[in-house]
């Protein structure tokens, strides 16, 4: 059943004019704190609002991520916003539905049975009664608290939620428009600024005049304490000045990350706050068969493939900032105080950037083009960051050891279970642990000292420790968590956090006792799983594939197979893969079949998981950040490779219809069982496991040497 | 050192004052407020600011003005004729192709110069095509459903 318990959004934004007006005639505005990161959230949100008010989707203006109006909803992240944004709506909107159909039914006297909607005009029996939303809006004030009791459409009368309707953002995108970096104001002031290769770093020495001459056209220089930029009504001015920078800024000081920064050993060396759960039987653990393996991950980045942009506007004694950050409410309270602002004089107003995948540098690009505007009161500054600076200074993924290990009873089933986590936090967005985390605010004199880090808390999902407890039936289970807060970089939220490194060392292990077991990898995580859910999309996924039935295959082709349950209470996904193996992997062929509840969107569900497999297949064979002589290593593409055209297999996508059950995040359920499927796939292959990632070439040829 | 370069873009002549060294796709977007092409990375690695000049894909991001005098430049606001969506643009709405959508200018225009040559391509000839373009988003079969069936729905007006 779809439940009627306040969702946080509401919770926090509980007036409904906080979200919903009709001011237009014949159109509604409904707000959102979620906003589009390529989700196709818009969308899924409009369809909402429409089939609980009755109206057609082109009546409703979704206003998202503007503060001045837009309901303040923390961070568009972590697979919530249908779940929570998209629930509050549809609360919302019922509510104000019936009020409105509660007072037609007043004054005609008559039972709201009687009464239908359509387009937004009310019927009674069918027949027209001149009233509609816009004419009876004067009479009902929505400053009131929502009750969330409101009766919702229940599901098998949709006619707009699950039913496909276009993206809306999409026609502007195919022309070319629609970016936050297209917006051109008269006058415009473009901006660049240089970035600290590492956190604390200071400005020993940089040659401004060689810098000007580099810019071709004068240019301006802000310099306040290790904070830099370049101003100039020329965009390419500032740019050429920018690169010209970084070739010659010198830096000293600060706490440059040695270069084994992020390897196993490394994390072990760490100080670390320690946790540990127990679950299941209590006493003494059982005897029998010790397995245990350890798997790593390394650093990544989020590589979007637009650079970040924001602009910016100081006009008497007001800050603007458009910007394409995850969280506008949140950005505008941490603006606010990193430039002292009171924060009613803040206003940020979300415009679509390239897509976003976790914590990237839209909310430092709009601390860059703020502080900037406060230096030039009256112009509308502009930033765009470059290629070779998102690599290097944007927040980055963080790597993680995890060890497994497991005592088997006497049928090769685990009596016992644990799982160990060294990691980084996965979280320093705006705002966490009380920073800043504003890489500008951290240049500037007197930047405020860091407050010691801390991980997303387990009851939020967790960070380190997303997904790291099994999903199957363990009747023991140990986690021990080794937080490392000292991290010396800038380590936070890509898609997922820590739940698809999890998965994939969960995986592989169950793969691993399987084989122990002599069993087929599907029937062994079948044997282990109780919940009807969790097995039909197993069996979905097995039968899609055709799994049983495969044939042999070819020398060095081989499939496997991923499963997991997003956050453990997320959407359901699996994954089988087929791989080709010589010397490098090459992907043949993905099935997937998930389970997440009532769809809103169907096909921007299925876009999702896909998008959401081929990045996954991407962090698991290619990615991996390095760093060198203190700072990141990888400049281009060409030193960060991801998944690219030539790569991509066909992908086949069965959704599981399940109306009755509320939504549930998915932007994130693929990403860690096709990992996973990969992993298995290729130590079937190899006949030999590689558990440190990624897989790339230079392993698989050191595993096929090292025989 | 500014000059004037004159060539054509989107069946337009142009002519503008600009350091030949400028990046074409500076001068497409700041000079002469074509902001479809995108920039992506600056060195030839993402296809976000690929062009045609002279109906062939090239980088704007690196490639200088001054290169392109008296040539045919054709960016994706060139693509629609008519007013019309151009049929690659269509596919890829039927296809819903896109999640944030910023590949799209530079494959649009690679996905048009492959039909101009290939109405009917094959799945390998579309990626080999497609390959200098990076998707972060993962709409890669999509736009090459969409690139297929905009081939056909060409070939169909040709006939
Ligand atoms: S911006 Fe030209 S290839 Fe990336
Ligand atoms: S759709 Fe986002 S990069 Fe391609």
């Amino acid at each position: 059943m779809i439940s009627n318990t306040l969702p946080l959004s509401l919770i926090d934004n509980p007036i409904l004019s906080q979200w919903i007006a009709f001011e237009q005639p014949g159109r509604v505005r409904v707000g959102s704190g979620k906003v589009e990161i390529g989700q196709g959230i818009l969308t899924a949100l409009t369809q909402i609002a429409a089939e609980e008010l009755d109206v057609r989707p082109e009546q409703i203006n979704l206003v998202s991520g503007q503060t001045d109006i837009s309901p303040a909803e923390g961070f568009t992240s972590g697979s919530y916003s249908i779940a929570v944004g998209g629930a509050s709506i549809r609360l919302v909107c019922a509510e104000v539905r019936s009020l409105f159909l509660d007072q037609v039914a007043e004054e005609l006297r008559c039972p709201v049975s009687e009464l239908s909607i359509e387009d937004g005009r009310f019927l009674r029996a069918g027949k027209e009664t001149g009233r509609d939303y816009w004419s009876m809006a004067g009479e009902i004030t929505l400053d009131r608290r929502a009750s969330g009791t409101a009766p919702v459409k229940r599901p098998s009368t949709y006619r707009i939620v699950g039913k496909h309707l276009p993206r809306l953002d999409l026609p502007a995108k195919v022309a070319g428009a629609g970016f936050i970096h297209d917006i051109a104001t008269e006058n415009l002031m473009h901006a660049r600024v240089l970035r600290q290769p590492w956190r604390g770093a200071n400005l020993a020495a940089l040659d401004e005049s060689a810098v000007r001459r580099a810019a071709g056209t004068p240019i301006e220089i802000i310099r306040e304490g290790e904070f830099v930029a370049f101003t100039s009504g020329s965009e390419l001015a500032v740019m050429r000045a920018s690169e010209a920078a970084r070739a010659l800024a010198q830096w000293q000081g600060g706490a440059q990350p040695p270069a084994d920064v992020g390897s196993p050993a490394w994390l072990k060396r760490q100080a670390s706050r320690d946790k540990t759960t127990d679950t299941g039987k209590p006493g003494r653990a059982p005897a029998g068969r010790m397995v245990e393996a350890s798997y790593s991950r390394p650093f990544l980045t989020y590589g979007s493939i637009g650079t970040s942009c924001a602009l910016a506007e100081f006009k008497d004694g007001a800050l603007k900032a458009w910007s394409h950050s995850q969280g506008p409410a949140v950005l505008r309270e941490w603006l606010a105080r990193a430039l002292g602002l009171p924060s009613a004089q803040v206003n940020v107003f979300h415009r679509q950037g390239a897509g976003a995948y976790g914590h990237n540098t839209a909310d430092d690009a709009a601390f860059d083009a703020s502080f900037i505007a406060m230096r030039h009161p009256g112009r509308t500054v502009r930033v765009q960051w470059s290629r070779e600076d998102e690599f290097a200074a944007a927040p980055i993924s963080t790597a993680m050891a995890i060890k497994l290990s497991a005592t088997l009873d006497k049928d090769n089933k685990p009596a016992d279970w644990k799982i160990e986590i060294w990691s980084p936090p996965h979280a320093q967005r705006p705002g966490m642990n009380g920073n800043s985390n504003l890489l500008g605010a951290a240049a500037l004199p007197n930047a405020p000292p860091l407050n010691p880090l801390g991980d997303v808390p387990d009851e939020r999902g967790g960070g380190a420790t997303r997904n790291a407890v099994a999903i199957y039936d363990l009747p023991r289970h140990r986690l021990i968590h080794h937080l490392l807060p000292e991290v010396p970089m800038r380590t936070s939220s890509l898609r997922g956090l820590g739940a698809w490194a999890n998965v994939f060392a969960i995986e592989s292990f169950i793969d691993e006792l399987a084989d122990i077991a002599g069993e087929d990898p599907v029937n062994y995580r079948l044997s282990l799983l109780t919940d009807p859910r969790a097995r039909r999309v197993v069996e979905t996924a097995a039968r899609l594939s055709g799994w049983f039935e495969q044939r042999k295959l070819p020398e060095g082709r081989a499939r496997g197979f991923g499963f997991a349950r997003y956050k453990n209470i997320a959407s359901f996904a699996a994954v089988v893969v087929e791989v080709e193996v010589d010397e490098d992997i090459s992907l043949k062929k993905i099935w997937c079949a998930a389970d997440a509840g009532l769809v809103i969107a169907p096909d921007g569900a299925r876009n999702q998981l896909e998008g959401g497999i081929i990045q996954g297949a991407s962090f698991v064979m290619r990615e991996q950040v390095r760093f060198e002589d203190g700072r990141v290593a990888n400049q281009t593409w060409d030193d960060y490779p991801i998944l690219r055209f030539s790569d991509i297999p066909e992908i086949e996508i069965e959704l599981i219809d399940n109306p009755n059950e509320p939504t549930l995040g998915l932007g994130e359920a693929s990403v860690g069982p096709t990992g996973a499927a990969i992993g298995n796939a290729l130590a079937r292959a190899l006949g030999r496991r590689i558990r440190d990632l990624p897989l790339t070439r230079e392993r698989i040829m050191a595993t096929l040497l090292s025989e | 050192m500014t000059e004037k370069y004159g060539f054509a873009v989107n069946g337009r002549p142009v002519s503008v004052e600009c350091d030949g060294t400028a990046p074409l796709l500076s001068v497409l977007r700041e000079y002469l407020g074509l902001r479809g092409s995108k920039f992506g990375c600056g060195t030839e690695q993402c296809g976000a600011c690929m062009v045609l000049i002279d109906g062939k894909p090239e980088y704007s991001c690196s490639r200088e003005v001054s290169t392109v005098a008296g040539r045919d430049v054709t960016t994706v606001e060139g693509l629609a004729k008519d007013g019309g969506l151009h049929p690659l643009q269509q596919a890829l709405l039927d296809e819903q192709a896109g999640q944030c959508g910023y590949c799209l200018s530079g494959i649009l225009v690679s996905a048009a110069a492959l039909l101009e040559k290939n109405p009917k391509p094959s799945r390998a000839e579309i990626i080999a095509a497609l390959d200098p373009h990076l998707c972060r988003c993962g709409i890669h079969n999509r736009v090459i459903r969409a690139v297929q069936k905009a081939g056909a729905a060409l070939a169909e007006t040709a006939r």
